[in-house]
């Protein structure tokens, strides 16, 4: 790369390119910088390869995409072969005990559907939890937090996605379980108990009430951060409107925030969910990790994320780790997905949003 | 019908800038107010003092007393009292996008809890008419956004919604600086014709329009007011040598 040296080297006879050549032939009395800056030359190769080289950085992005597509769809062409659409839908009965079974690797039976359940409950569940939180804690940010306490707290919002999983999935296991087993189950079975949604089966507190709380932990920053965004793209001049109608704080939050920014907010929800139902570890910790499906949120389950962690390394069978890769597949292109239609949800209302001032 | 507003000793800051100084005036009822003046004298302050929206601003402190009618609205009412009573138009149209023609009519009603159908029908359709919409959109009331109407008629979509609270006063913060000449002399039209029915304060950078549309003209100056009397007199023979010197072009 000699284009990027700092010293020209002096011109020699007969080795001239056409730059130097002009320089050559113009006036004796040119200055030395201006001497030295056209003696240069133009840097057009270095040029060329800091393009190549950053267009080489940006594609590893599609190329190590494409990469982990290609090798699940791979690895899970056995099972896909073996059980096609049927992975995710059926179950077996137990000969000896005429139980229905799910997931029997010894056996060679899999399915699915346990860990596609745990998932999607566990999930919506923490949504449930971690949504009206958010939206709150974006609505006191921006609307009515007093300037000396917004950086903090937004700081420690922020600071909550920075927690590494395994530190939320310990924190889970010896606080919030025993919380949870000693407390506040035995009040929803009392309260909602004839639902049958909690029962009191599971004396352990793991389950799904157990990973929904630590997902909704998880989640909450994410959501709060995004809705915080498409709260203060909305232009000051909405909320004026709506206090000239003679609006309380709360009626301006509602008709002239929280309404325009309806759509972004759905789009912070959706990427919360993303990361809900990617999440592995702290799930792993508390969920149970039983492959059943069962009405109460207090019995143990099992998630897509989680089996495929507990189990991979102790897959015996080519069948069994053509599953788990399966279910790995299928999580992906479900996260890919909801990621997909959250950013696109996010873009439109932020895109071209005016400043915050009037 | 509109009530007068008696100022007195009125001052207001943002922060520690002193952006009115000591206004006091009378502004007749079922009239309409001009206030002129160059940018950053105080005229939009003042406006945004008589329904209370300056306070909006966390910085922002008033002190003086306003009378709308037998109302003093800094020490009878609360904020969203006075600004239910005391309609505002912004300088740039701006209805809320989200809803329909109809909804942003109707939005100030609907947030007072106000539910009756055919009562709204009624008032949406005269607040539509009075702001001389109507013809326009009442076709696709329900079908269009406030956002999908070109910017003049947004202004006048607004007008409207602030008219459906059925106001005593309505206050125009440069109502038509973001128009075009067209949609312009629409709403000078709408003014002249509404000010029979309610007291109107219209702050303008145009005088011509301050001309056309004012029985009254006040002039501020850094805060002050330099001069209010009747628009006639104010543009033919001010009292004061710096409204003359404004309003024939001298600067500002």
């Amino acid at each position: 790369m000699s284009e990027t040296r700092i010293v020209p080297p002096q011109p020699k006879a007969g080795s001239l390119s056409s730059e130097n050549e002009r320089v050559v032939a113009s006036p004796a009395n040119v200055s030395a910088v201006r001497r030295y800056l056209s003696e240069r030359g133009n840097s057009a190769a270095a040029d060329r390869w800091f393009h190549y080289l950053m267009l080489l950085c940006a594609l590893s992005i599609f190329g190590i995409v494409a990469l982990i597509a290609t090798e699940l769809v791979i690895g899970s062409e056995l099972s896909w072969h073996r059980l096609g659409f049927h992975f995710f839908f059926s179950s077996y009965l137990d000969p000896y005990t005429s139980m229905r079974l799910f997931w029997d690797p010894v056996n060679e039976h899999f399915s699915a559907l346990p860990f596609v359940y745990g998932t999607l409950v566990s999930s919506f569940l923490a949504l449930l939890i971690a949504v009206p939180l958010a939206v709150g804690v974006a609505v006191f940010l921006t609307e009515m937090c007093p300037g000396a306490l917004r950086a903090p707290l937004a700081f420690m919002t922020e600071l909550l996605a920075a927690i590494p999983s395994i530190i939320y999935g310990l924190w889970a296991v010896f606080v919030l379980v025993p919380l949870l087993r000693d407390y506040v189950n035995p009040l929803l079975i009392r309260a909602f108990g004839w639902t049958g949604l909690f029962e009191s089966d599971n004396p352990t507190g793991l389950g799904f009430v157990a990973a929904a709380v630590i997902l909704a932990i998880m989640i909450l920053p994410i959501i709060s951060s995004l809705t915080r965004e498409v709260m203060m793209a909305v232009p000051h001049s909405q909320r004026e409107a709506v206090l000239a109608l003679g609006a309380t704080r709360w009626e301006m939050i509602r008709m002239g925030v929280l309404r325009n920014a309806r759509i972004g907010i759905v789009g912070a929800i959706i990427l919360g969910l993303g990361r809900a139902l990617g999440e592995t570890m702290a799930v792993t910790m508390v969920i149970g990790n039983t492959p059943e499906i069962h009405r109460s949120l207090l019995s143990n389950g099992a998630s897509m994320a989680a089996v495929i962690a507990n189990e991979y390394a102790e897959a015996t069978t080519d069948l069994h780790r053509s599953a788990l890769t399966e279910i790995g597949l299928a999580l992906f292109v479900v996260t890919i997905l909801v990621n997909a239609l959250a950013r696109l949800l996010v873009w439109a209302v932020t895109r071209g949003a005016p400043q915050r001032a009037h | 019908m509109g009530v007068g507003i008696e100022v007195t000793n009125l001052n207001a800051w943002y922060g520690s800038n002193h952006t009115l100084q000591d206004i006091n005036l009378h502004i007749p009822a079922n009239h309409a107010t001009a206030l002129i003046g160059p940018s950053g004298c105080g005229k939009s302050t003042f406006v945004r003092c008589l329904n209370r929206m300056h306070e909006t601003n966390p910085i922002a402190r008033v002190t003086g007393s306003v009378r709308i009618g037998d109302l003093d609205i800094y020490e009878d009412a609360k904020p969203v009292e006075i600004r239910r009573r005391v309609g505002m138009v912004f300088q740039r149209p701006n209805p809320f996008p989200t809803m329909s023609i109809y909804d942003n009519v109707a939005s100030g009603l609907k947030l007072n809890g106000f539910r009756n159908r055919r009562v709204l029908d009624e008032i949406v359709e005269k607040s539509l008419k009075n702001s001389a919409l109507w013809d326009e959109v009442k076709d696709d009331l329900k079908k269009k956004s406030g956002a999908s109407l070109s910017g003049g008629q947004q202004q006048r979509l607004c007008i409207a919604r602030a008219l459906a609270v059925d106001p005593e006063v309505l206050l125009m913060d440069e109502p038509a600086s973001a128009l075009d000449p067209v949609s312009t002399s629409k709403i000078e039209d709408l003014i002249f014709q509404l000010k029979s029915q309610y007291t109107i304060v219209i702050v303008t950078h145009n005088m011509q329009q301050a001309a056309r549309v004012a029985e009254k003209t006040g002039f501020f100056l850094n805060g002050r007011m330099v001069e209010f009397d009747s628009t006639h007199k104010i543009f033919t023979n001010p009292s004061d040598k710096r409204t003359e010197d404004y309003i024939t072009g001298r600067f500002g």
